[in-house]
This record gives C-alpha cells, structure tokens and sequence, in this order.
C-alpha cells in the first residue's frame, strides 16, 4: 500500500472520495447561496438578485412565528450546560474504567444502551417520568437529562481510546519522583489528555446544540433551536429558512474551528514544554 | 490505601446517577405506561394489554414495520458500501498522517451541523423545479421533471445516507487504521493479490468498526422519524414517525406500547450484531 506506484484503484476511489465529499457539501452549498437570495426571490433557483434580505428578515425582525433569538440563547445555555457536565463526567467516568470495579460491566453496558436506544424512545420517556413524577418539563432540566444521555456514551468512548493509548509509564514516573496521587493528576495525566478533553466537550456541545429528537417532548414551554428550526421550516416558505439555516451552519463551524485551534494550541504548547 | 480503593465508585458515580435518571428510569416509564389505559382527555393507571393488542393486530402496524426494515436495510447495505470505501482510501491510500486527519475532519465537519438544516437542504436541490430537475432538462436528457426525486421513499434513502454514512466511516477508519501493515506487507510477499488482501486480510481485520458502524446506522434509521417526515413529505411511515404522530395525539400508552416493541426489536438486531462480533473485546 506504500509503494511508490500509485495503481488504478487510487484514482478510482479518489474519485469515488471526491463524489462523496460533493455528496456531503453540495446540497449545504445550494441552500447558502440560495439564502442570498433577492428581496422577491423563492425557495428555488434562479436567483431573483442578490440581497442580505433574509438575513435582515430573520436577526432583526419579528417572525411570524417563534423566536429566534430566544431559543438561540437556550440552546447555547444548553449546549455549555452539556459540554461542561459532559467533560467532567466522562473525564470521571474514564478514570474509573482504568481499574476493575464492582459492576463495571453493566455501567458500560448501559452507556451503550444509551448511545443505541432511539432518540425518541429517550424523549417520550423523560417526557413521561416527568408527568407521572408531576414534574415541569424544561430545556434545563428534562432537556438537559435528555442530551446528556446522549453527548456522555460519546464522552466515555473518547476518554477510553485516550487511557487505552496513555501510557502509565509517566504515571509511574511521578509517583517514584514523590508525587502524590493528586499531583500526578493535576500536573501529567491531565495536560496530556487536555486536547482530547477539548474534543469531547466539542462533541459535547455540537450534538446538544441540533439536537432535536430528545428535545422534542423534554424541552418544555420554550423551544431550543432545532425545535424552532423544524416549526420554521413547516410554516415559513420564503428563503428566510435558508438565513437560519447558514447563520446556524456558519455557527456551527465557527464552534468546530475554535475548537480545533485550541486543539492545536494545547499540542503545540506540549510539544515545546517537551522539548525545552 | 481505602481512597483508592472506592475511587473508582466515586468516578462512576456522576455517570451511573445520571444515566439511571434519565435512561434507566424513562424507559422504566415506558414499559409502566404501556400498560396504561387513556381516553381521547387524559391517561390513567391501569393494566390492560389493549395498547399492544391494538398495535399488533393493526395491518398498519405491520406495513409501517416492514417500511421501516425495508429503509433499515437498503440504507445500511448504501453506507456500508459507501463507509468501507472511504474508510479505505482515508486509511490505506493517504499516505501522510496530516493529509490523513484533513481529509478525516473534511467528512466530519457536516456531521456537526443541524440535521433538519442538512435535511432542508436538499429541497432546492432535488425539487420539481431544484436544480437536477433543471440541469437534466437543459441537457435535453428529460423534457418533464421527475417527480420521484423530492417527497418519495427515493428522497428518504438519499437525506438518510448522507446523514448517516459517517457513523460508518468512523468506526472502520478507526480499526484499519490499527491493522499492523506488516500484515498487509506479508500477504503480499506470500503472493497474494491486491484482491486477496482486501478479503482475507483487511475485511476479516475490520469487522469489530463495521459491526460498530452497523449498529449506528440500524439504531439511527429504526428510530428516524424526521427524516421519513420530512423527506417523504409525510407520504412513508417508519415506526419512529408513528410514535411521534401518537405523541402529537397525546395517546401515549399506545405509543409507549410502540416503543417498547421499537426498543425489543432494536436490541434483537444489535444482538444479532454482536453475536457475530465480540466488540467489547475490540475497545
């Protein structure tokens, strides 16, 4: 596979990668040119001119139905709500699952069931607990349960492909140096893992912010972003559905992007500390 | 020495109270209400099996589960397929690890974003006068639209793998990528071919990711109902669809009575899966 000769089948399937690269942005691609659409324009090509009309339309007028605002601030309350409980708990969790304990086969087990059970299996659940127990559902509390049985299988199974390729060596190290328990933690378990705790709490607050499914009968009075986008996108036909749906998107990358610089930051500032 | 050994429970504990609220318990829930009666105001305690006989002695039930296994299977067979490819080309043909983790990211990057959004997204494309329509009639390939592309079981599958294909990339990406490469370097001094490699060295090896990435995509596709609402312009029916349509209705016994039958199916075909391969094993 590393020889020098490329074959045949490597430009077959980079064909085949670029197709489905295609696959995956060409249609995001149409709806964000499309949200560029005239003041008259539709939901379909042709382009009517070009505007920041839906735009305008959808940061700083009242719609017709919902609020954009207001959920968007939910969601991003929830979204940090998730990432930080999600990194904390997984992060825990992860430690635990280095040693054996009592009942550590069945705590995984039911972390698995809670990645493959159906999301709206998970939201009409909730959804009934909490009317049979006479509790109010809300975003942050009915709501916040519901991602978190969703961002904390992904967290744990981060954190156990992080401590399956972390050498205990170092640990070891610090311990015969004096180190107590604690300090091993603070100054080497922990800078080391730092990037791949970025990432679960990236993944965190990425899943929680669209998520819809376990939102939909654990959110409450007030809608979460997605839940606004699905009422949108059955009562709104003009290209304002698009506005939301780049302004969203665009969000979203700007959340990725961050992440990964600081990503790569924490590797870098390692890689020098190693080095000097 | 006595911290150290309860530190372990201690570290569990957050993610074993949470998940028994809000897992253990909902479904719990579930399986009490299912048993419960209601009437077109409210739902009440009670134990009668009228919520599951109903279901299981609807014809619709049934053409609504044999839809939703007819979308289970064609979409786990397209993103197996489409999933193994990429995984492969990502993991054996990409020589440098940077190009490797870019080209990774690449693919990964739309997963993070709303799915009703990715959904959306394909109106303007595949609608009656999207773009395919339009650039297939200038060509003079068709002179009517096609109908069949937006709001059909056709719309369902496509919006369904492009959603889902990367819960199959990931997990194969990540078990070839631990293949030793002698492997592949000693079936190759030993004659085989580049066929012969693909079927008795790497598919054997990547079993553990494409059971993993199977029981994503079958999890993801029994549950839908988004997806067949909104790509089927409310035309198809899958289970997921069902209960959300009884929730809507606030009969939630009997979608209580269908989600418990979801969720027995769904663990039989995930323990199907793991009959054939031992994932723990793999972590």
């Amino acid at each position: 596979m590393n020889s020098e000769r490329r074959g045949p089948g490597f430009y077959v399937l980079t064909a085949f990668f670029v197709l489905f690269v295609l696959f995956l942005y060409g249609p995001m691609t149409t709806i964000f040119i499309l949200s560029f659409q005239g003041p008259n324009g539709g939901l379909t090509f042709p382009m009517n001119g070009v505007s920041l009309r839906w735009f305008e339309n959808l940061l700083f007028e009242q719609q017709a139905v919902g609020d954009f605002g207001g959920a968007f601030a939910r969601s991003l309350m929830l979204g940090v709500m998730t990432m930080l409980t999600t990194v904390v708990v997984s992060l825990l969790a992860g430690l635990a699952f280095r040693r054996r304990f009592l009942g550590s086969g069945p705590l995984f087990y039911l972390t698995i069931a809670s990645l493959i059970v159906p999301s709206i299996l998970i939201s009409l659940g909730i959804g009934l607990a909490f009317n049979v127990f006479g509790l109010e559902t809300a975003w942050y509390s009915s709501g916040f349960g519901a991602h978190l049985t969703w961002t904390l299988p992904f967290g744990l199974l981060i954190m156990f492909a992080v401590f399956n390729r972390f050498n205990p060596a170092y640990e070891e190290a610090a311990r015969d140096l004096g180190a107590t328990p604690w300090q091993t933690f603070a100054h080497v378990v922990l800078p080391i893992i730092l990037p791949s705790l970025v990432g679960v709490g990236l993944f965190g607050f990425t899943l929680s912010y669209d998520e819809f499914a376990r939102s939909l009968m654990t959110a409450g009075t007030f809608n979460t972003l997605p839940l606004e986008i699905y009422g949108m996108t059955t009562n709104v036909t003009t290209p304002v559905l698009y506005a939301l749906g780049t302004v969203t998107t665009v969000f979203s990358m700007a959340v990725i992007l961050i992440a990964l610089a600081v990503i790569a930051v924490l590797r870098k500032r390692r890689a020098r500390r190693l080095a000097g | 020495m006595t911290l150290s050994r309860i530190a372990p429970y201690l570290q569990a504990t957050p993610l074993t109270a949470i998940l028994a609220a809000f897992l253990v318990l909902p479904i719990a829930t579930i399986v009490m209400v299912s048993f419960w009666d209601y009437d077109s105001i409210q739902i009440f305690p009670a134990f009668v099996f009228t919520n599951y006989e109903e279901s299981l002695t609807s014809p619709v039930t049934w053409s609504t589960y044999l839809n939703t296994l007819k979308y289970t299977v064609i979409v786990w067979a397209v993103t197996l397929v489409i999933g193994f490819w990429v995984a492969y080309y990502l993991a054996f043909h990409i020589r440098s690890a940077t190009m490797q983790m870019v080209l990774f990211l690449v693919c990964t990057i739309p997963f993070l974003t709303s799915n009703i959004i990715r959904m959306i997204s394909w109106i303007p494309f595949l609608g009656r006068n999207g773009l395919l329509n339009q650039t297939l009639m200038h060509l003079g390939i068709i002179d009517q639209p096609l109908e069949f592309l937006l709001f059909s079981d056709f719309a369902v599958v496509l919006a369904m793998v492009h959603l889902y294909t990367l819960f199959m990339v990931t997990p194969i990406f990540n078990t070839l990528m631990r293949i030793d490469r002698a492997l592949i370097e000693a079936a190759r001094d030993a004659g085989a071919n580049g066929l012969q490699i693909l079927t008795n060295v790497i598919i054997p090896l990547a079993k553990p990711g494409i059971a993993i990435g199977s029981i994503f995509v079958v999890t993801l596709v029994m549950g839908d109902f988004i997806t067949v609402r909104f790509m089927s312009g409310g035309q198809s029916a899958s289970v997921g669809l069902m209960m959300a349509n009884q929730i809507a209705l606030l009969q939630y016994p009997a979608a209580a009575a269908n989600a418990v039958i979801l969720l027995v199916l769904v663990l039989l075909m995930v323990g199907a899966i793991l009959r054939i391969v031992n994932i723990r094993k793999e972590l």
